[in-house]
């Protein structure tokens, strides 16, 4: 019954407010009304500075130059927090060049981090928490799939778009009414999958040579594990190739028995490695001892950084995972951020993570985030841009190669078109290889299998709209 | 002077037997209610009630409930994020598949979770301690194991299965402030209920099981009957609240919500707020879920009015710093008083009777 209005910002302070101010502007006189409600306000201003101190977030007023407010949810704590600090270190230091250079058409970016740890209710707590706060903003990455999810349905009557790139719901790229504000940008799981079954037929010399191969899924045995097995059957039966399915029982530190399998048994030609954080690196020790080639392994992204292969330490050495975006310092952004950055003693983080996996993956998510505030801001004049118009913006995507050229991410992400009913724009993959040192990129550019992909979007999208009761 | 049992005169049973003999108590309850029912949702902003007010409630029933099968009947428990994602999934299996009235839907959750915390409660009979926590454990990973695999429960490949929009004849419960009400309601009537509970002839076996369980078989106490029982009604306080985390919290019942490390929270909750105390599993959900909200608060206040701190500590530092603030504050508090914060309330009680005229 009492929503919080989109730029009130006072209404955070104290909800009070916002029912006074209500009761108030009934009675006739405006100025003993405004005088009345001015001292109120301060008073009640002056006892949540006293007691609560912290929940007044936003201080004098924030109209000093015009700037673009993002909150971000981060996680610089807890088991995950390899990836969550890189992620939000190389977008801050992406925002951080972009003000630098003056920011978008003039408006600088204002962004605050929110600690989730990773986890679902600190992370609906930090979106409930930032999304009015300075008049509200447009977009939120959760870089977590448990707080996409728990998201999902509030941001959606909020009208504010979740990205969820390189994770989440494979079926969220349908976009339309079913999942009108998730946006899986650039790539999703399902996609990926293909690009692999691609990539393996590359090197077997095309797609008839996959007929009669064997290819074992390594999977950790959650929701998140076992996302990519109904693409991988149809994949099987289209092409004819063999699937093993290895569930590996979470957290995966034992996974012995099934390398044994994969080995001697099943003698499998390529495996698909399918884990999560820790249990990543396990595989790559266990195929060493059975004498798995390691080049024929091929990892997710969740399982490509350095930190999932430096603890395996020679027994990583050819190793392969796909990935969304290039590794590494060698690309104009990076230097950028560098020289700017880094070189002026400031930055998110220690210099010798810039250009690693996940500060990488950081600087795509700031590439993507600058690029659709740029469209909303041709579409509807700069700030303050709402959810809907973040929404249009996100769905009338165009970054082209000559606009990856422009900034200087050539090879460093795939180019990037979408649509109303294409909330992912693209799919397009590429690989890399460990040298035991770095990750070396090893093909170009891997477009997804976009039929089979869609065939499955369909399918899941509309189980999940039945499952849901939506008609 | 004001808080005392002096001129309290239980002239009938009924009198005897309320919940709040000392006047003070009572009109502090009332004065609770009224705030809790009239006051917040009037005047609490949406933050407010949908990212704090809302998680304390379900999150408080949770450790309710261990607190009953942990603090009263001695009984250790680290599966009950798993009866939290039963009473969760039937909650959502019911209401969106089969339009079981949500009020029906939650209570049947309760029922189907007590059923399958009933099964995990057997081997109480034979294991104690520290043994039955392991097997409790296994509780866990099994119910976790069973809905990602069963995808008539967990609804195909994202185990995600997001509930329709609230309603309850005729009523549309869309804004956070109805959210709200639904899960106060319910949270009341379930606290009084325990307070009740425990203090009868079953709180009592309970209690007895817990200080020995061989005096109390051999004074004729069935530890088999209470023992399950125990887990049963534990169980039910746990399906309901992850019922409630699907409707008014989350929208969605999802297995991530619901791992292994929950399980740890609430039984943190249970030791921090005070084993065997009502008021205690309150005192514990707001420390484990808002404490760690409100130094976070505090941080970036400092960081707007006082001193910018992200200029002065690396990122890094200042996130995990605030971990260490709460980790030190756990320590502090189970020093200062290591049965918890309800046992702090209780020596404040104690101190206020006597004031200002202790002998």
């Amino acid at each position: 019954m009492l929503e919080t209005e989109a730029g009130d910002r006072m209404s955070i302070a104290s909800g009070s407010q916002v029912g006074r101010k209500n009761g108030y502007s009934q009675v006739p006189s405006k100025e003993v009304a405004t005088m009345s409600r001015n001292m109120k306000l301060r008073w009640a201003r002056a006892i949540s500075l006293v007691i609560a101190g912290s929940l007044l977030m936003a201080g004098p007023a924030a109209a000093q130059e015009k700037a673009q407010w993002l909150p971000l949810l981060c996680y610089r704590t807890g088991p995950y927090a390899p990836g969550g600090s890189g992620i939000c270190g190389g977008m801050e230091d992406y925002f951080d060049l972009i003000n630098l250079k003056g920011g978008i058409d003039g408006v600088k970016l204002k962004w605050e981090e929110c600690e989730t740890a990773y986890s679902p209710p600190r992370g609906v707590e930090c979106y409930e928490r930032t999304k009015s706060e300075q008049g509200g903003c447009c977009v939120y990455h959760p870089i977590s799939t448990g707080i996409t999810y728990a998201l999902m349905e509030r941001a959606s009557a909020d009208k504010i778009p979740l990205t969820s790139i390189g994770y989440g719901r494979a079926d969220a790229q349908a976009g339309g009414d079913i999942f009108p504000y998730v946006f899986p940008l650039v790539t999703t799981y399902w996609s990926q999958v293909t690009g692999k079954i691609g990539y393996i037929a590359q090197k077997e010399g095309g797609l008839d040579k996959l007929k009669g191969k064997k290819i074992a899924l390594l999977y950790i045995d959650v929701a998140y594990g076992q996302e990519t097995i109904p693409v991988l059957k149809a994949l099987a039966d289209k092409f004819g190739f063999e699937l093993g399915l290895f569930p590996v029982p979470a957290p995966g530190l034992e996974q012995s028995a099934q390398w044994l399998d994969i080995k001697r048994r099943f003698k499998a030609d390529w495996v698909i490695n399918r884990n999560w954080g820790i249990s990543c690196t396990v595989p790559l020790k266990e195929a060493a001892r059975v004498g798995f080639p390691r080049d024929h392994i091929i990892g997710v992204w969740w399982c490509g950084s350095e930190e999932d292969v430096v603890p395996a330490g020679p027994a990583a050495k050819d190793y392969i995972t796909t990935n969304f975006h290039g590794v590494g310092q060698n690309f104009p952004v990076i230097q950028e951020i560098l020289e700017n950055i880094y070189m002026k003693g400031k930055g998110n983080l220690p210099v010798t993570r810039v250009g690693t996996v996940y500060y990488n993956r950081g600087v795509i998510h700031g590439i993507i985030t600058v690029e659709a505030l740029r469209t909303a801001y041709k579409k509807f004049g700069p700030v303050p841009i709402n959810g809907e118009q973040m929404k249009w913006a996100l769905e009338h995507l165009n970054i082209d190669e000559n606009r990856i050229k422009e900034l200087g991410a050539e090879g460093f992400m795939p180019p990037l078109k979408t649509s109303p009913t294409d909330h992912e724009g693209g799919g397009w993959v590429r690989f890399q290889q460990w040298d035991g040192s770095k990750w070396v990129g090893i093909s170009d550019w891997i477009p997804p299998m976009k039929e089979l992909v869609q065939a499955e979007v369909k399918k899941s999208a509309a189980e999940y709209a039945a499952k849901k009761g939506q008609k | 002077m004001f808080y005392r049992e002096t001129g309290v005169f239980k002239t009938t049973y009924a009198r005897d037997m309320e919940l709040f003999p000392i006047p003070l108590d009572k009109i502090g309850f009332t004065v609770g209610l009224v705030l809790a029912f009239l006051i917040i949702p009037l005047f609490a902003s949406h933050y407010l009630l949908v990212g704090i007010f809302i998680p304390f409630l379900v999150f408080s029933l949770a450790a309710l409930g261990l607190n009953i099968l942990t603090g009263f009947a001695g009984q250790l428990s680290l599966g009950h994020a798993g009866f939290m994602a039963v009473g969760a999934y039937a909650t959502v299996i019911m209401y969106n598949r089969y339009d079981v009235p949500l009020p029906v839907a939650l209570l049947g959750a309760g029922v189907i979770t007590s059923a399958v915390g009933s099964i995990f409660g057997l081997p109480s009979l034979r294991i104690k301690g520290f043994y039955l926590a392991v097997s409790t454990l296994a509780a866990q990973l099994i119910i976790e194991w069973v809905i990602t695999h069963v995808k008539w429960i967990s609804g195909g490949v994202y185990s995600t299965v997001d509930i329709k929009a609230l309603e309850f004849m005729g009523w549309k419960i869309d804004t956070a402030a109805e959210k709200y009400y639904v899960a106060l309601v319910i949270v009341v009537i379930m606290a009084v209920f325990a307070k009740n509970l425990v203090r009868s002839r079953i709180g009592r076996a309970w209690m007895s099981i817990r200080d020995m369980d061989v005096a109390s078989e051999i004074i004729g106490i069935s530890q088999f009957r209470y023992k399950v029982l125990a887990f049963a009604v534990s169980s039910f306080y746990a399906g309901v609240a992850g019922g409630l985390v699907v409707a008014v919290y989350y929208g969605s019942a999802n297995i991530e919500e619901f791992h292994l490390m929950l399980s740890f929270e609430i039984l943190g909750m249970v030791i921090i707020g005070g084993m065997g105390s009502v008021l205690g599993s309150f005192l514990g959900a707001g420390f484990i879920t808002l404490l760690p909200i409100f130094i976070d608060l505090s941080i970036s206040s400092i960081t707007h009015n006082v001193v910018d701190l992200s200029k002065v500590f690396t990122p890094d530092l200042l996130a995990n710093a605030k971990n260490m603030i709460f980790g030190a504050f756990i320590i502090f508090f189970l020093a200062v008083e290591p049965l918890g914060l309800a046992r702090l309330w209780h020596t404040i009680k104690d101190y206020l009777r006597l004031w200002p005229f202790p002998y």
